[in-house]
């Protein structure tokens, strides 16, 4: 126990006195946060719309009237149907809507400009919406669950944990160790009576810290500044939170394992955890749209199981019960990764 | 050996790293064909002295000529007439012997005619004509050094700098590589070595020895060997080092 | 069971190349032992088996009695380990670093500090200051600090003196000479060929091969060589035509003279002479007393 505590005493030294990579660290998560929370946003405003009435009828001036005091649409007026080319050629405007009546009843065609796929399809939806809200035709409601004002933020908050915690558990810890391997003070650490297992504990426990640190920066930041819904679902988030620390600590084991210099363990942690993270995770791009193969790909990527675990119960506010899946993968994931990791570490 | 011109001229040459000054007045000259031994005791401020002279850092104060440039205005000048070999030969292990040697030659501007006559003459006399195509990781380390001297001096600078060339090696390579220093010199080059192996110094027409930035010693080996009364270079070395205060 | 080493038939290849063939030897207890070789000889690597960070492919080494595979983990506390690089925390003070490593043996500084004083007590006055910014010198203190701090049995140092200067290095041997008189059995490597001197018996190796192994100056004895210095205003210029002369095995710089190893034919008068009428007329030849790099150089010209 002298030895665990003087081990986790020499990395807590490391750490505290590396003071730059500490402010990154820290760093890191926040300005992640509110980079996504605040700054980057994907929902669409400002869609400017143009229309083409063939004939003014009242429901053809009911129509115009809402697209133009819709909050979303910013009305670029009435054009005629020789220059729609032009407009969206231009890009005057980013949608042009046909109206026309037919005996009386208005019927309706949108040309958008689909160069921005995103932009498109939110400037249908919007349309779509408002002419649908007209009077004569019935109307189509939608409610939207979970995310009431579609807020993005809520969207990435998970996303972002699931990547933080790979890059910096992982990542620190693996260049950490390796380092240790370059200095040939591994060497000495081994040659001592104390056992392997006992030196991982001494690396982990002092990062496993750290990583408690940033995940309650996290929490509160995406509770109170991100306005996260709060609920009693909290205590399952960093339950499942401390077993994703947990796994990326033994990627990072497992890495250090591997590589023998400071720089491969950073390209490796990078370009092996990062990029599929970012990637095929979910945080950026649904799974569900990807090509069969990727969509297997990314289920043996921790950070998918760990991300949709957390949009479940951080946005939906659902029970346990629903991420059961996840939680059992995550756990296997994080029993086998620590057991290569601890084999491959043993041998001579 | 001709001794008319200094290859490098060396006056009152300071460095100072803040409030430290690494190099403190040095001055000397070193002629063309010499082999100018540089020792000192770790930490007298060897290196920075010898990064000055390379054109890599601009001295505090002082001067400094080297193959006819000031290292002050015209390090870039400097740079391109003098050959440079380190410790750790700075070869690149995943190219061929040719390769690195065709790599060195164009970085110093050798033309492809030049560099033909040059690597086939050095092929021939280091007897490395059978390993042209060998990538230079798989080769011993005696074949390294070697190539290490031909890289830096394929271009025939006026001097060549070596860095402790011979840290490690065995007795036998060490002495071939001595042979090598000893050929150069004699065809002209001017060579300025430093070293931890104190019987090298021997081998030098003049030694200079450095102690906490000055250069405490100055003069042929018999010389410095019957001023201070000793029968090796190592104890006249001991003796002049033993005062120093400073180390790295 | 006086050995404390005891090292029998040991080999090790890293891809198809021998990098240990075949070694033997034994150091005794209390010995200071030199293991003399260039690099890449295979010194470490031999370092590190007998640390337990490498098994052998066959052969066996004991310490202390313990089998370096077997009984690793209990042999490990009687070894004192000092690695080819400074190994050390350079971001951990002086003491820290040293409380660290007392405390991966569990014991304490106070209870062994009679053992390093004699190597510690310059590094008493800076407690404080970061591993990484002691010099050469002082790193190397350290080091040698924390490998006796658990008392081991037997020091194994690997190349303590790389890259030191000639009075440090110097100093660094005395401070191994007092351990050795306090009764450490010392195991050092180095490439420095001038240092076997301060050993009290040697071995020698190079490509894996152990060449010889005794005390120096036994060693010289047996060296069995018509050796000579040559000397002459224009050594290099003499040393190439010696090398051509009939007589002449080998000739080789050495410090300020040359050595000159003759076959049973060879006349010095003689070829003084020769050499005067040939324009070299400032040359002497006379006998040489031969050392350890004398031998070294035999060895290898004998391709072993």
């Amino acid at each position: 126990m002298a030895i665990l505590n003087s081990l986790i005493k020499k990395e807590a030294y490391h750490i505290l006195r590396d003071k730059r990579t500490m402010i990154i660290t820290l760093m890191m998560p926040l300005v992640l946060l509110l980079l996504f929370g605040f700054a980057i946003s994907t929902e669409v405003n400002d869609v400017r719309v143009v229309a083409i009435v063939d004939r003014h009828t009242d429901e053809t001036r009911d129509i115009v009237e809402r697209l133009s005091v819709n909050p979303y649409i910013s009305f670029k007026g009435l054009a005629s149907s020789s220059e729609v080319d032009k407009i969206l050629g231009t890009g005057y405007a980013d949608a042009a809507v046909f109206i026309k009546n037919n005996d009386g009843n208005p019927v309706s065609q949108i040309i958008v400009d689909a160069s921005n796929t995103v932009v498109a399809q939110a400037s249908t939806g919007y349309i779509r919406s408002i002419i649908s809200g007209s009077s004569s035709v019935a109307p189509t409601l939608t409610q939207t669950l979970y995310n009431p004002q579609l807020k993005s933020a809520y969207n990435f908050v998970p996303g972002i944990m699931g990547m933080i915690f790979i890059l910096i558990c992982a990542i620190m810890t693996s260049v950490s160790l390796v380092r240790e391997k370059e200095n040939g003070t591994m060497d000495l650490l081994l040659v001592s009576p104390v056992k392997p297992a006992t030196i991982i504990t001494g690396k982990l426990i002092p990062y496993f810290i750290l990583s408690c640190v940033i995940l309650f920066v996290m929490l509160t930041i995406a509770y109170t500044v991100l306005g996260l819904p709060v609920s009693s679902r909290i205590i399952d988030v960093v339950v499942i939170s401390l077993i994703y620390i947990l796994l990326s600590l033994s990627i990072g084991l497992l890495v250090s394992a591997i590589v023998n210099t400071q720089l491969t363990a950073l390209i490796v942690s990078a370009v092996a955890f990062m990029l599929p993270v970012i990637m095929l995770s979910g945080m950026i791009f649904p799974i569900d749209n990807m090509p069969t193969v990727l969509q297997w790909l990314s289920g043996i990527i921790p950070a998918r199981w760990y991300t949709q675990a957390m949009r479940k119960l951080m946005v939906q506010q659902l029970d346990l019960g629903y991420v059961l899946q996840e939680v059992v993968i995550l756990l296997s994931m994080t029993v086998l990764i620590l057991a290569i990791a601890l084999k491959k570490f043993n041998t001579k | 050996m001709e001794n008319n011109a200094p290859v490098i001229s060396v006056k009152d040459l300071t460095k100072k790293f803040g409030k430290f000054t690494a190099v403190d007045h040095i001055s000397f000259d070193v002629m063309k064909g010499e082999i100018f031994g540089f020792l000192g005791a770790n930490g007298a401020g060897k290196t920075t002295a010898m990064r000055m002279l390379c054109g890599l850092s601009i001295p505090t104060s002082g001067h400094g000529k080297v193959a006819g440039y000031d290292i002050t205005t015209r390090p870039e000048d400097v740079k391109r007439h003098i050959g440079y070999m380190s410790q750790k030969f700075s070869l690149y292990g995943e190219l061929s012997v040719k390769e690195n040697l065709k790599l060195f030659s164009s970085i110093y501007g050798v033309s492809n005619a030049d560099f033909k006559k040059r690597s086939d003459k050095l092929f021939d006399e280091l007897g490395m004509n059978d390993m042209h195509n060998t990538l230079v990781k798989d080769i011993p380390v005696g074949w390294k050094q070697k190539l290490a001297f031909a890289s830096a001096t394929i271009h025939i600078p006026e001097v060549v700098f070596l860095d402790e060339p011979t840290g490690g090696v065995d007795p036998v390579t060490r002495r071939k590589f001595w042979e090598l220093i000893y050929k150069a010199s004699s065809e002209g080059m001017t060579v300025f070595v430093t070293t931890h192996y104190l019987d090298e110094a021997e081998y030098c027409n003049r030694v200079s020895i450095m102690v906490d930035g000055h250069i405490s010693a100055l003069g042929s080996p018999t010389a410095l060997k019957n001023k201070y009364g000793s029968d090796t270079m190592d104890e006249v070395f001991r003796i002049i080092a033993k005062d120093a205060t400073r180390s790295d | 069971m006086s050995a404390a080493v005891k090292i029998t038939g040991l080999s090790k290849s890293y891809r198809h190349i021998r990098v240990l063939d075949r070694v033997s030897f034994n150091v005794e207890k209390g010995e200071l032992f030199g293991l003399i070789g260039p690099d890449g000889a295979g010194k470490s690597t031999l370092y590190k088996i007998l640390a337990t960070l490498l098994t052998p492919d066959s052969g066996e080494a004991r310490i202390c009695g313990l089998d370096v595979v077997r009984d690793y983990k209990r042999l490990r506390t009687h070894i004192g380990y000092m690695p080819e690089r400074f190994s050390l925390y350079q971001d951990l003070t002086v003491m820290e670093n040293l409380n660290f490593f007392a405390s991966l043996f569990g014991v304490t500084v106070k209870e062994n500090y009679d053992l390093i004083a004699p190597v510690f007590s310059q590094l008493e006055k800076f407690p404080n200051r970061m591993a990484g910014a002691l010099s050469g010198g002082m790193k190397q203190k350290l080091a040698l600090s924390c490998a006796l701090i658990h008392r081991p049995d037997i020091l194994l140092l690997d190349e303590p003196t790389t890259g030191v200067d000639a009075v440090s290095r110097s100093e660094f041997w005395d401070m191994l000479s007092t351990l050795k008189e306090n009764g450490m059995t010392i195991m050092v490597s180095t490439s420095y060929m001038d240092e076997a001197t301060r050993c009290e018996r040697i071995a020698m190796i190079n490509n894996g091969k152990i060449l010889a192994v005794d005390s120096p100056t036994a060693l010289v004895e047996n060296l069995d060589e018509n050796l000579y210095n040559a000397v002459g205003g224009d050594m290099f210029g003499l040393l190439s035509r010696l090398k051509t002369l009939r007589g002449v095995v080998d000739c080789y710089t050495f410090g300020a003279t040359l050595h000159l190893v003759a076959d049973k034919n060879f006349s010095a008068d003689e070829t003084v002479g020769l050499l005067r009428n040939s324009g070299l007329p400032d040359v002497r030849i006379y006998p040489a007393i031969g050392n350890i790099e004398d031998l070294f150089i035999k060895e290898i010209r004998n391709g072993k």
